[in-house]
């Protein structure tokens, strides 16, 4: 064997060794990716995959006699032979669904609700954000605090407070009857009434705006509203071809963390709104706990799953060809 | 009348005077740089001329009229920010467009403008582009578009430079001098460069600590330093102490100590008995074999402390018998470093009669 060839072998010795070491690597990569990743992939594949086609799967069933579930198929050898309770799989709950026009408006009355709220909360959380944005730094922080600070007490307790602050005993109730009663209109309740339920809505979720679009706002380069003013635009000017159009991204995931929680929200009605104010949400809940209906449920629940997403599928375009092709 | 007059302008932030009493005049047309180091209040200036600063005394006046008073979006003045400041949600037509809208121009006009300044800074089919997909120099091409899009009465320009490599800075110097030019719109430049300003302007204004150093143009400022901070700031520069001895219109007499005396250019305002520092550029000082050189007037005797190879040139220290330090530029002109003289060296050091200038202390 020649000299050159000895060394091209053992050239072609290291290349191999240098391989199995890539090799390795990315395997031991690998393991590490799974380590990362795998934890919240198993919590998700048990506690949302699965009970997403358990749903999936309740709602083409019967409901059973009692509330839950038919079983699949009738006993061979029963004991007690119910009437008239159907066995096996069937589009029963999705037909009553389509056939009674009452479904349609309460989701179109959530929705309308959930657009509302939404609304409200933009055009409230807007200022305090660009106010937070803009002050110093320090103050930043506690601004921030100041804003996530009411999650530190329960969601129910504050919501069961804004009973009394509406009820029919409180200051403000009194107030707003004595101006309507000055101005010769007849007084009105404000609890149980969708203005409450909107109230209560807006004041619930009002954090989950003012955050996303702070976190944007904060961003923004001063010298871009510098620039503006030097080439001769005004304070209303400013805000709307450079301030607004670059808190878009803000805007539309402020606008997705209100919207969508909002339109599954039971609590906020049952406490705060009248017998006429059911949103999905409670219509949903009932099937479950009151009616004990659970394929119909199913499908009320699929149902609203499918409307987010259409929803939340025509936002994400929407923000691409808005601000898809900006840098920021 | 002077386009912007600037009259005894002073700006304290607390105990901090930025800007003491400074009165600046230019001219319509004019190519103005402020040059300082970081601190001596030129961007305070600047944001002052713009209308984002106001003066706690003094006056700014555009055409006569005092901008006290008028909001910068008011101001016929336009900038062109150190970070571009380009609208990121814009394309480079929009970003450009953008004064021209701010003053309601019609749509066919805007069209028309914005061409003609995408022509100007040489992007003629860049129009469609967002600022990220840009380099830097592009970017600086169109702050410069969208500030003189709109025709201002003058155009101020924050150290625009100051982001560039320095092979594309030389571009972009000489490209700013032709638009200028070409567009005729009065520039105030603000740089620490030194070599920037003298490239640029037809008159630069030397700050320091708030204060006006000195206003003049480039080669004045550079061959004739006011005072000893203009004279370091500006350039290398070697000084000893002197005494002046004879002072003539045509010459001075300086005694330097040990070394005797030497002869400078002449100076008004300067008396014998003065005492100062005699500064001398490193390029006009001529070094040589310790023989030879002794036909100018200035003539001294030293030895080579070291020296620095830059390229073109090599710079070497001298140090005279006294112990002072003194520069001399050998120009490389033939290949490769012309290594003539080595540290330790024996050399002479002569410069001409005229080339020398006195400082006062």
């Amino acid at each position: 064997m020649t000299k050159k060839a000895e060394q091209g072998r053992t050239e072609g010795r290291a290349e191999e060794r240098a391989e199995v070491g890539i090799k390795e690597r990315t395997a031991r990569q690998r393991m590490a990716k799974f380590f990362v990743a795998g934890p919240p992939l198993v919590f998700l594949t048990v506690f949302f995959v699965v009970p997403s086609l358990i749903m999936i799967a309740t709602s083409f069933r019967f409901p059973g006699e009692f509330g839950g579930l038919a079983p699949i198929a009738a006993p061979v050898v029963s004991a007690h032979v119910s009437q008239g309770l159907e066995y096996g799989f069937t589009l029963e709950a999705y037909q009553f669904f389509f056939s009674d026009i009452l479904y349609a408006k309460i989701f179109l009355k959530s929705f309308a609700v959930a657009a509302a709220t939404t609304l409200i909360c933009l055009v409230m959380a807007y200022p305090l954000a660009l106010l937070i944005s803009r002050s110093k730094k320090h103050l930043r922080n506690l601004m921030v605090l100041l804003v996530v600070l009411p999650f530190a007490s329960n969601f129910l307790i504050r919501i069961y407070a804004w009973m009394i602050i509406l009820g029919p005993e409180s200051g403000l109730s009194y107030f707003i009857n004595a101006v309507l009663g000055a101005l010769g209109i007849t007084p009105i309740t404000l609890l149980f009434s969708p203005f409450a339920v909107l109230v209560g809505m807006v004041y619930v979720h009002l954090p989950f705006m003012v955050l996303p679009l702070y976190t944007n706002l904060e961003k923004h380069d001063p010298a871009l509203l510098d620039a503006a003013q030097d080439l001769g635009a005004t304070r209303w000017q400013r805000f709307w071809r450079v301030t607004w159009p670059l808190s878009l991204p803000g805007v539309f995931s402020g606008a997705a963390l209100v919207f969508i929680p909002v339109l599954g929200m039971f609590a906020v009605p049952d406490i705060l709104g009248g017998t006429g104010d059911i949103l999905i949400g409670n219509l949903i809940k009932d099937q479950f706990l009151g009616t004990r209906d659970w394929p119909f449920g199913s499908v009320l629940a699929i149902m609203l799953t499918l409307a987010v997403l259409a929803i939340a599928g025509l936002a994400a375009w929407f923000a691409r060809s808005a601000v898809g092709q900006r840098a920021t | 009348m002077a386009l912007l007059e600037i009259r005894d302008v002073t700006r304290h932030f607390g105990d901090y005077t930025a800007v003491d009493h400074v009165s600046i005049s230019i001219e319509a047309g004019e190519f103005f740089t402020l040059l300082g180091p970081s601190g001596c209040g030129k961007t305070t200036l600047l944001r002052m001329i713009a209308g984002f600063d106001l003066p706690d005394s003094g006056q700014i006046l555009l055409d006569g009229e005092d901008m006290v008073g008028t909001p910068p979006e008011k101001r016929p003045v336009h900038t062109v920010f150190q970070t571009y400041a380009l609208f990121p949600h814009m394309t480079v037509a929009d970003n450009i467009a953008f004064p021209l809208r701010m003053a309601g121009k019609p749509p066919q006009e805007i069209r028309a403008r914005v061409t003609e300044a995408l022509d100007d800074v040489r992007l003629p089919s860049f129009a469609n582009r967002f600022p990220h997909e840009l380099s830097g120099g592009q970017k600086q091409r169109v702050a410069l578009a969208r500030g003189l899009v709109n025709r201002p009465r003058l155009l101020l320009l924050d150290e625009p430079l100051g982001a560039l490599d320095a092979k594309l800075r030389e571009e972009m110097q000489i490209e700013l001098i032709n638009l200028q030019k070409e567009i005729g719109i009065t520039f105030v430049f603000v740089t620490h460069a030194q070599d920037e300003a003298l490239a640029l302007s037809h008159r630069i204004a030397v700050m320091n600590r708030g204060n006006v150093e000195q206003i003049d143009e480039p080669s004045k400022i550079y061959g004739f330093p006011r005072n000893r901070f203009v004279a370091d700031f500006i350039g290398k520069i070697s000084m000893m102490d002197a005494q002046v001895m004879e002072a003539a219109p045509s010459h001075l007499k300086l005694d330097i100590g040990e070394l005797g005396e030497v002869i400078t250019a002449g100076k008004e305002g300067v008396k014998p008995g003065d005492k100062g520092v005699m500064a001398i550029r490193p390029e006009q000082v001529r070094i040589s074999h310790p023989s030879n050189g002794a036909q100018l007037k200035n003539h001294f005797l030293g030895t080579v402390h070291d020296f620095l190879y830059i390229g073109d040139v090599t710079t070497y220290i001298v140090e005279l018998s006294n112990g002072t330090h003194i520069e001399a530029l050998l120009p490389n002109s033939a290949p490769g470093r012309a290594t003539f003289f080595e540290v330790g060296d024996l050399v002479g050091v002569s410069w001409r009669h005229d080339a020398g200038i006195f400082l006062h202390d």
